[in-house]
């Protein structure tokens, strides 16, 4: 659709106008409770703060409970890290096969997959499987959970990309006496690359944003992930809300940072499958 | 070159993680359970489920919150991608700003329209207050707490659909359009025999992924009222962690299962329905 030059303006301020007051309006109520002392955050309302005490905001947050952030921080970047990587590595090593090698078994597999997009995962029988593996409350054993919540997304994002690629490249490194293991990591990851940071990209936002499951499978103030810090926050300072904004604040900076720096791949891989269906 | 054992890594991860609990489901949610024992006892858990007001509450609200966050998020969706394809000024900080709330995390943005929605002193009943008219409690108001979700659900939620659309849209090609135009239609009916029918895939993805995460959705009802006030805005999701927490394991699986029977019954039809439907390019 193509507006004609005087619409095109008008359309678009409005729009404009519009999507500040929708979508950027909450945005800036976080930030300006976050420069907020206690008593003026209190009100909940767009008024300048008198003093800005963001620094001793952050400090604040940071050494609540003692330094529970520091440690939920460090907790939600070892989950992300551990999980992700794995994540990776098995769905291409998957996706890569599945693509490559016809079998009658395909379709089975393909049904297996879209059952883990569609079907909720069963809580307590998940947990008690993890306690009798002893995973139960552990980062590994979450990760792992994430690994396989993840895993479907990830196999039929490689899938489709990997039956793009021409097999002629493997033949010949077959030919040259490359195993399958090799051929797998020294010729089709190198190709899988740009989809392959987009699989990283948008797992690592959902894992890092995730909060249910940290709920539901790692319970504990000393296991605590970012987004829980959230919850024990909201208790512990009934009516500190500047300190629960500025925490909301802190915990948005790295999907933040991965949409400005890889805006365009993860535009790639929400959308991916949009067209064919 | 393309040995089998490749899948073991992943297949033995999802095996164990998601489909035997998924499996472990259907026994234990015909059961009294704590990890250390089990009691048989038949469809009684299911019968609680449909018979205690609370509970059955939880399921229609399932439905409701599915139904219409998946309905708003494809008209919404669909008019946000014509306008965000189309020359429109401003267009890539349009779209910045509708997909941003997609990657903020579900709890923050809970928390914060908390805040915005409170009756006495949130920002939502001030504006309207200039106005002259008096807010309702968004949120503790039990008629109204669900659909307070709801509308948040779609705001955070809006950026994917409309996403979704524009891949769609900008893959219908453009000589389409100019034929029709030369043969005379108007805008609308280019939008209504050309853009809705070839856009049809898209739809279909928006549809179905919506109404998988609408009827599943848990962290941001979680966030904005735990399910209250009372259990007016409680559903299916929270429900099982509800039933989890306190340690009723049978209960809470059972409504695990009620959560996989639900989604099935509506997606599968539903997307092999919508699968005939489409138009090829």
């Amino acid at each position: 659709m193509n507006f004609r030059p005087i619409s095109r303006h008008v359309v678009g301020i409005v729009a404009v106008i519009a999507s500040a007051l929708v979508f950027l309006v909450p945005f800036a109520f976080i930030a300006v409770q976050a420069l907020k002392t206690s008593p003026e955050a209190a009100g909940l309302d767009f008024a300048w703060p008198t003093n800005i005490v963001l620094f001793q905001n952050i400090a604040q947050v940071f050494q609540a409970n003692d330094y529970m952030l520091i440690l939920a921080f460090w907790n939600s970047a070892v989950l992300t890290v551990v999980s992700v990587s794995i994540m990776v590595v098995v769905a291409a090593m998957i996706g890569w096969v599945l693509a490559r090698r016809p079998s009658r078994w395909n379709p089975w597999i393909s049904f297996l997959i879209l059952a883990g997009l569609i079907v909720p995962p069963a809580i307590v029988p998940t947990a008690w499987v993890m306690q009798s593996l002893g995973i139960f409350n552990t980062i590994i054993g979450l990760a792992l959970v994430e690994v396989a919540y993840g895993m479907a997304f990830c196999v039929l994002l490689f899938r489709a990309f990997v039956s793009t690629i021409p097999k002629e490249l493997d033949e010949a490194a077959a030919i040259d006496g490359a195993g399958p293991i090799r051929l797998f990591f020294r010729i089709g990851f190198p190709l899988l690359r740009s989809v392959i940071v987009t699989a990283i990209v948008v797992q690592a936002v959902a894992v890092f944003n995730d909060f249910a499951n940290p709920l539901y499978f790692l319970p504990g103030a000393e296991n605590a992930t970012v987004q829980l810090t959230l919850f024990n926050f909201q208790s512990q300072f009934q009516t500190s809300w500047n300190l629960l904004f500025t925490n909301i604040l802190l915990i948005t900076i790295p999907p933040l940072l991965m949409y400005v720096f890889f805006n365009r791949k993860i535009v790639e891989g929400m959308t991916a499958g949009a067209i064919k269906g | 070159m393309y040995p089998r054992w490749f899948l073991l890594p992943g297949a033995a991860i999802y095996a164990v993680l998601f489909i035997a609990p998924t499996f472990a489901s259907f026994y234990f949610a015909f059961t009294r359970w704590s990890f250390f024992n089990v009691e048989f006892i038949g469809f009684d858990n299911f019968v609680t489920f449909f018979t205690d007001p609370q509970l059955s509450k939880a399921f229609v609200n399932t439905l409701i919150y599915g139904v219409l966050t998946s309905g708003f998020k494809v008209v919404l969706g669909l008019a946000l991608g014509v306008l965000l394809t189309s020359n429109i000024l401003a267009r890539s900080y349009l779209r910045a700003v509708v997909f941003f709330p997609v990657l903020v995390s579900t709890v923050g943005v809970g928390i914060t329209f908390q805040a915005l929605m409170n009756p006495s002193h949130g920002a939502i009943n001030h504006v309207l207050a200039f106005f002259g008219i008096s807010g309702p409690g968004w949120l503790t108001d039990p008629n109204l707490a669900l659909y307070s979700i709801i509308a948040v659900d779609i705001w955070k939620g809006v950026g994917l659909a409309t996403l979704i659309y524009m891949a769609g849209l900008v893959s219908i090609p453009s000589e389409y359009y100019e034929a029709a135009t030369v043969d005379g239609a108007s805008g609308w009916k280019n939008f209504r025999y050309i853009t809705l029918p070839l856009v049809s895939p898209a739809t279909t993805t928006v549809i179905i992924l919506s109404l998988i995460g609408g009827l599943r959705s848990f962290e941001i009802i979680w966030a904005m009222t735990g399910g209250g006030p009372g259990f007016s805005s409680d559903v299916l999701a929270s429900v099982i962690y509800k039933q989890y927490a306190a340690g009723f394991y049978g209960l809470s699986t059972a409504g695990n299962v009620v959560l996989f029977v639900l989604v099935a019954a509506v997606i599968i039809p539903l997307f092999s329905w919508l699968n005939r439907k489409q138009v090829d390019l």
